[in-house]
């Protein structure tokens, strides 16, 4: 029998861009435990509901993580509108829906760049990144900031795009479109690339929803869940199906990110044709007073935001679950079995987000 | 040495950023900046690198592994702080743990501002450095033939 | 049209904690999170779950000193939220899976969310 060796992985690895640490177990090559371990990225931003704010606090909110900006800025929005009874205008919540999926789309052509470094598949890294330079394009046209953006607030929006904006992206949305279906076809199709997924870190359906998985990971392993389908912001009006896929290894879950590209795309598509007339915010009066789990789906999953309000401007508690955080179990039962040359890619399949994770 | 200046390598870190300036750092690498037409290469290794790109305020856990890398990196090296969390810890000074900029762990060249920075403005803190580079390489060279010229071994 | 889910919230002792868990596991509803509030002078602890994307809450709520049993063996996954109870904020829970004993999160301060432990304020003042 092999002898048993603990490799350390990360803080700072070339794969990742953030630091994360984990312990792996090996016996030769192969993984037979995995140990996480975090703290490099808390910063224990929970606690600035004291020093800041309510209204403030969407600020904080947008920098749990520079990719799912705008969406931690949704959730947190949506929960103190839950709790203050505030309805927003018809229009801010259609801007909302829009400016979401634009960072799901910018966030699953990251991910698939550095997944596809991950697999030493370096033009593929390239040219995902160049599709993703125009989501950022457009973010930046409309809002003013390329990934944090800031045009969520609580009441509305503070932002509108003009007609003639919106005209001139839905005329964009067809070559736009063409262009991830033709990046998706090399991660669906290419023999290089099933090589190196199909049947790596393999987490089955019972695994998956007893372990809490949340977003592709969840939806990789066959479980339809997707928060965009309990019709928050305007998901009601547009409708829309969860993306699954079944087999529950790192090729289903990029396979559940590369088709959900094209799903924004159409809900995209759909919020622009349906935009209603109207103005984007309202007045907000008072301080929150109750609590409420808000929920959003991020690109990663579902993210909760607990928000409890004393009647005062300060919070006096939020606490962020993110969706990293509850894949991590799913994480450590994967990683058992791979070999070493493979840690990166299966880590990277559930997309990691580490400064979400640690907050 | 002098063709340092040309080529440098460089090293990035999240040092308790938000990720959205380590997402611009690695957007300078592709199609669109392409940072890599001025022979820039990013490169995994502090051994390797010349420039050390850092983005964050500093936890308590990362102080040792900034100093750790920083001090694995050969002279000359320079040291550019991106983004708004690197130079004062931004808006999570106040968190318990947040040292407060890059400059309270180790010496910064190069200040890069924007939450997030934008990748040209982190190209133009490269090229800023480059130019520091190059006075510190003199600056060694000096002293190396000024210990020469008094017949000193080094 | 806001969302407006239902959220039931069941307020249990901590002696019921594993047989009501055990019962919402059985029912097939998921783990979402495990949260805690530190009221000061005692610890709210939320477990939500969610089946069909119904979410249910169960709070106990503990004194500081009072030790709480792991549902690491109903829900395997519950071992990171609980090791975070534990990091950040000094409950002991018994019986985790994976137990960490405090090194789960790296952090140089000892519970560092507790204001029952650390007394007041948690922010740095600039």
């Amino acid at each position: 029998m092999p002898g048993r060796i603990v490799v350390p992985f990360g803080p700072q690895h070339p794969v990742l861009p953030e630091p994360i640490h984990i312990d792996l177990v090996l016996e030769d090559e192969l993984v037979v435990d995995a140990v996480p371990s975090i703290g490099y990225i808390h910063r224990g931003l929970e606690q600035l509901v004291q020093k800041r704010e309510y209204p403030e606090y969407v600020y904080v909110a947008e920098r749990i993580c520079g990719i799912c900006s705008f969406m931690h800025a949704l959730c947190y929005c949506q929960g103190i509108e839950h709790i203050m009874g505030i309805e927003v205008p018809d229009r801010s919540r259609y801007l909302r829906t829009i400016w979401s999926e634009y960072s799901r789309l910018h966030s699953h052509l990251l991910w698939l760049g550095l997944f596809a470094d991950a697999m030493g598949f370096e033009n593929l890294f390239m040219r995902s990144w160049q599709l993703r330079e125009s989501v950022l394009d457009i973010s930046e046209d409309t809002t003013g900031g390329r990934i944090i953006q800031s045009t969520c607030k609580v009441g509305g929006v503070r932002r509108d795009i003009g007609q003639d904006k919106l005209d001139e992206i839905h005329r964009g949305l067809d070559s736009f479109e063409e262009d991830c279906r033709d990046l998706g076809k090399v991660f669906l199709n290419d023999e290089t690339v099933k090589y190196r997924l199909k049947g790596l870190g393999v987490l089955s359906k019972d695994e998956a929803y007893t372990l809490g998985s949340a977003g592709p990971t969840l939806r990789g392993s066959g479980v339809a869940s997707d928060h965009r389908e309990t019709g928050y912001a305007a998901y009601g009006e547009l409708g829309y199906k969860a993306v699954v896929e079944t087999a529950g290894d790192c090729y289903a879950r990029c396979a559940v990110r590369v088709r959900e590209l094209y799903s924004s795309i159409d809900i995209i598509r759909r919020a622009i044709e349906g935009m209603p007339e109207g103005p984007i915010d309202v007045k907000v009066k008072g301080a929150p007073d109750g609590e409420y789990f808000s929920r959003v789906e991020q690109p990663r999953g579902e993210v909760v935001h607990y928000l409890l309000g004393n009647g005062t401007k300060h919070l006096a508690r939020a606490r962020i679950r993110t969706p990293t955080f509850a894949n991590i179990p799913a994480l450590v039962k994967m990683l058992p079995g791979a070999q070493l040359a493979d840690v990166p890619i299966v880590v990277l399949s559930i997309d990691p987000c580490i400064s979400c994770t640690e907050r | 040495m002098a063709f340092l200046k040309r080529s440098p390598w460089i090293l990035h870190y999240d040092a308790s950023s938000c990720n959205g300036c380590d997402i611009e750092v690695l957007a300078c690498l592709t199609p669109l900046y392409d940072v890599e037409r001025f022979g820039i290469i990013n490169t995994g290794n502090p051994k390797h690198a010349d420039i050390l790109l850092i983005t964050g305020g500093v936890n308590s856990q990362n102080r040792p592994v900034v100093r750790n890398l920083y001090e694995q990196m050969p002279e000359p090296k320079v040291v550019i702080a991106v983004g708004a969390c690197a130079a004062t810890g931004g808006i999570f000074r106040e968190c318990y743990n947040i040292a407060g900029g890059i400059d309270k762990v180790i010496p910064v060249d190069v200040y890069v501002p924007g939450c997030a920075a934008r990748p040209e403005q982190i190209i133009d803190g490269v090229v800023a450095a480059l130019g520091i580079l190059e006075e510190k390489r003199e600056r060694m060279a000096g002293g190396a033939r000024m210990k020469e010229e008094a017949g000193e071994t080094t | 049209m806001t969302v407006n889910e239902e959220q039931t919230t069941i307020n249990i002792a901590p002696g019921d904690l594993l047989r009501e868990v055990g019962a919402l596991n059985s029912d097939g509803y998921r783990l979402v999170q495990i949260g805690c509030t530190d009221v000061g002078g005692a610890y709210e602890v939320n477990y939500s779950f969610d089946k069909g994307y119904q979410f249910r809450n169960l709070r106990l709520t503990v004194e500081p000193e009072t030790e709480i049993p792991s549902i690491s063996d109903i829900y395997w996954g519950a071992f990171v939220y609980e090791n975070e109870l534990h990091d950040l904020f000094g409950i002991t829970v018994t019986g985790i899976n994976i137990d960490f004993k405090g090194t789960f999160y790296r952090t140089d301060e000892k519970y560092p969310f507790s204001v029952t432990r650390r007394g007041g304020d948690r922010c740095q003042d600039v």
